[in-house]
């Protein structure tokens, strides 16, 4: 190897390098000082479990993380159901149909969060529908099923539509067909579709703000207030998320290394 | 008597409906209180207020700005990190790309907290005190942080797609590396670019979770605006929405013209 492609390929590991560390740094810093005595960063006391204790111990965080964790699973299956349902349903409309529900079921992906939760709050005070679960649920479904329809789209696209036709000449009926033959081809999408309908559930803010019942938290709205007006009440609670945070991040670490080094093995295996 | 034969596009209904009531009847609502009002007779008040109010108009342009500059900072860090890992002929450089999306499975107002705490930490050190109050820094450091992700992914796949021997043909013919660059990888990565932008721009442009967190309350961009007017004024506040849809949807339909140019090029050849 010369010196000149030595050289190229160490400056590429290293800027690849830099940008991992830099993108790390806070979460290590997070993750170290999970396992502080106190809940300020800047010095560290001593090594305690503290914050770990209180995520199984402390009714307030483990309300908001229950709370949290809920929204997010009942907002992913009521849009993983309505978003595949009315997926297939304009798969079959007729074209021009087809591109109006397309066209408005897009307006909440590109449109910026604030304004479709500003537009959904001021239309449920216009209605008369006082904030509620409901009204919650109803925004997470609304930032939420785009998507779903989005990842279940391309593989009705996919899908070999001579099989349904063939299915109802075999005797099935129209909806024996779409559960037994149509579903079955689509699943791929529809389960992508509902992880990142619980992922944008869990991540949102801006929505749960405007649409939440009074006294609401989930972690999202507690952390935010916390930081922007927070006490020496908060920090402690906040440090309680922390570990959470670190919890969560290792399994998930570990949860990739393990699939993709088995799945280098099985590959292997299969030459 | 026979029931109503099912037929698959009534499955289309209930979502149909849903849109109806939750995206289109709230997007009707804001353009009705951004023209009417405060006895909701039909008003242009809001609308001439807007136009002719100096803050208003550039918070616009300074949220613009301050999203362009994340933009551009986006790209600049992840064009080169899609270039080397889709090029890279490493065996496992998937876990690489995936230790780059990683951090977007923590919670995003978590992770805006943890930047902050960093830069609390940071700043308690010995000469480096001008960070306690660079706001705008601050704010442009947490954007970039978040949104890189979202400009890497649609980078890696297009040029994942770049067809290795263009590379060499390039070169065959005498190309310099540069030459390279400029006249096939980023003409063929446009599309990657163009979806990248939009998904860091807009975003970068209304979250005002991270402006709100790291900047101290100093930053105000547009999106914090909107919000801030819900509390007194809503018909100022759906006419700002309002502005702001025009904007979004510009833009969009600008980078999607962009697209479909980039795929007719890409069936013509």
């Amino acid at each position: 190897m010369n010196k000149h492609t030595l050289r190229n390929k160490c400056l590429k590991a290293f800027f690849i390098g830099l940008v991992l560390v830099i993108l790390y740094l806070p979460i290590l810093l997070l993750a170290i000082y999970s396992f502080d005595k106190t809940n300020m960063i800047g010095k560290f006391e001593g090594f305690s479990l503290t914050h770990y204790r209180a995520l199984f111990t402390d009714s307030k965080v483990l309300g908001m993380i229950g709370n949290t964790f809920l929204l997010a699973f009942l907002a992913a299956v009521l849009s993983t159901v309505l978003g595949t349902v009315g997926a297939i349903g304009m798969f079959y409309c007729k074209k021009r149909m087809k591109a109006v529900i397309h066209g408005v079921s897009q307006i909440p992906v590109i449109n910026a969060e604030i304004v479709t939760a500003l537009a959904l709050a001021v239309t449920f005070v216009l209605i008369g529908l006082k904030t509620s679960y409901f009204t919650l649920l109803i925004g997470h479904m609304v930032i939420c099923t785009p998507f779903v329809v989005l990842s279940v789209m391309p593989k009705l696209k996919q899908m070999d539509n001579s099989l349904y036709e063939a299915a109802l000449d075999l005797g099935a009926s129209p909806f024996k067909a779409i559960m037994k033959v149509v579903l079955p081809q689509i699943i791929p999408g529809v389960i992508s579709g509902f992880m990142l309908a619980v992922t944008l559930s869990l991540d949102d803010y801006i929505v749960t703000m405007y649409t939440r019942p009074a006294g609401f938290e989930t972690i999202s709205t507690y952390v935010y207030n916390a930081t922007t007006k927070g006490n020496a009440h908060t920090a402690v609670t906040l440090s309680s998320f922390w570990a959470l945070t670190t919890i969560i991040f290792v399994v998930i670490v570990l949860f990739v290394l393990i699939s993709n080094l088995s799945g280098l093995k099985k590959r292997r295996e299969d030459r | 008597m026979k029931l109503p034969r099912f037929s698959r596009k009534t499955l289309c209904i209930p979502y149909a409906v849903f849109l109806v009531f939750f995206v289109v009847l709230p997007m009707l609502v804001i353009f009705f209180y951004a023209f009417t009002d405060e006895n909701l007779h039909p008003s242009f008040g809001a609308f001439i207020k807007f136009f002719s109010d100096p803050t208003k108009l550039s918070t616009i342009v300074y949220s613009l700005v301050i999203a362009l500059i994340t933009t551009i900072l986006c790209l600049l860090i992840a064009y080169p990190v899609a270039y080397i890992l889709a090029r890279s002929k490493m065996k496992k450089k998937f876990i690489i790309l995936m230790l780059f999306v990683l951090p977007m499975w923590i919670n995003f107002v978590l992770r805006v907290n943890a930047i902050r705490e960093l830069f609390n930490l940071l700043a308690s050190l010995k000469g480096m005190g001008w960070l306690a109050s660079a706001n705008y820094f601050k704010t442009v450091f947490g954007m970039v942080y978040d949104f890189l992700p979202f400009m890497i992914l649609p980078l890696y796949t297009t040029m994942l797609k770049i067809d290795n021997s263009l590379y060499e043909a390039s070169a065959d013919l005498g190309a310099s590396a540069a030459t390279t660059f400029f006249r096939v990888t980023v003409p063929l990565s446009m599309p990657g670019i163009m979806s990248g932008v939009t998904m860091v721009f807009l975003p970068s442009m209304t979250n005002y979770v991270v402006s709100d967190m790291l900047g101290n309350a100093k930053v105000t961009i547009i999106g914090k605006f909107i919000s801030d007017y819900f509390g007194n004024d809503w018909h100022m506040g759906s006419m700002i929405a309002l502005v702001l849809l025009v904007v979004v949807f510009l833009s969009t339909w600008l980078s999607g013209g962009f697209k479909s140019e980039e795929n007719v090029r890409g069936t013509s050849l």
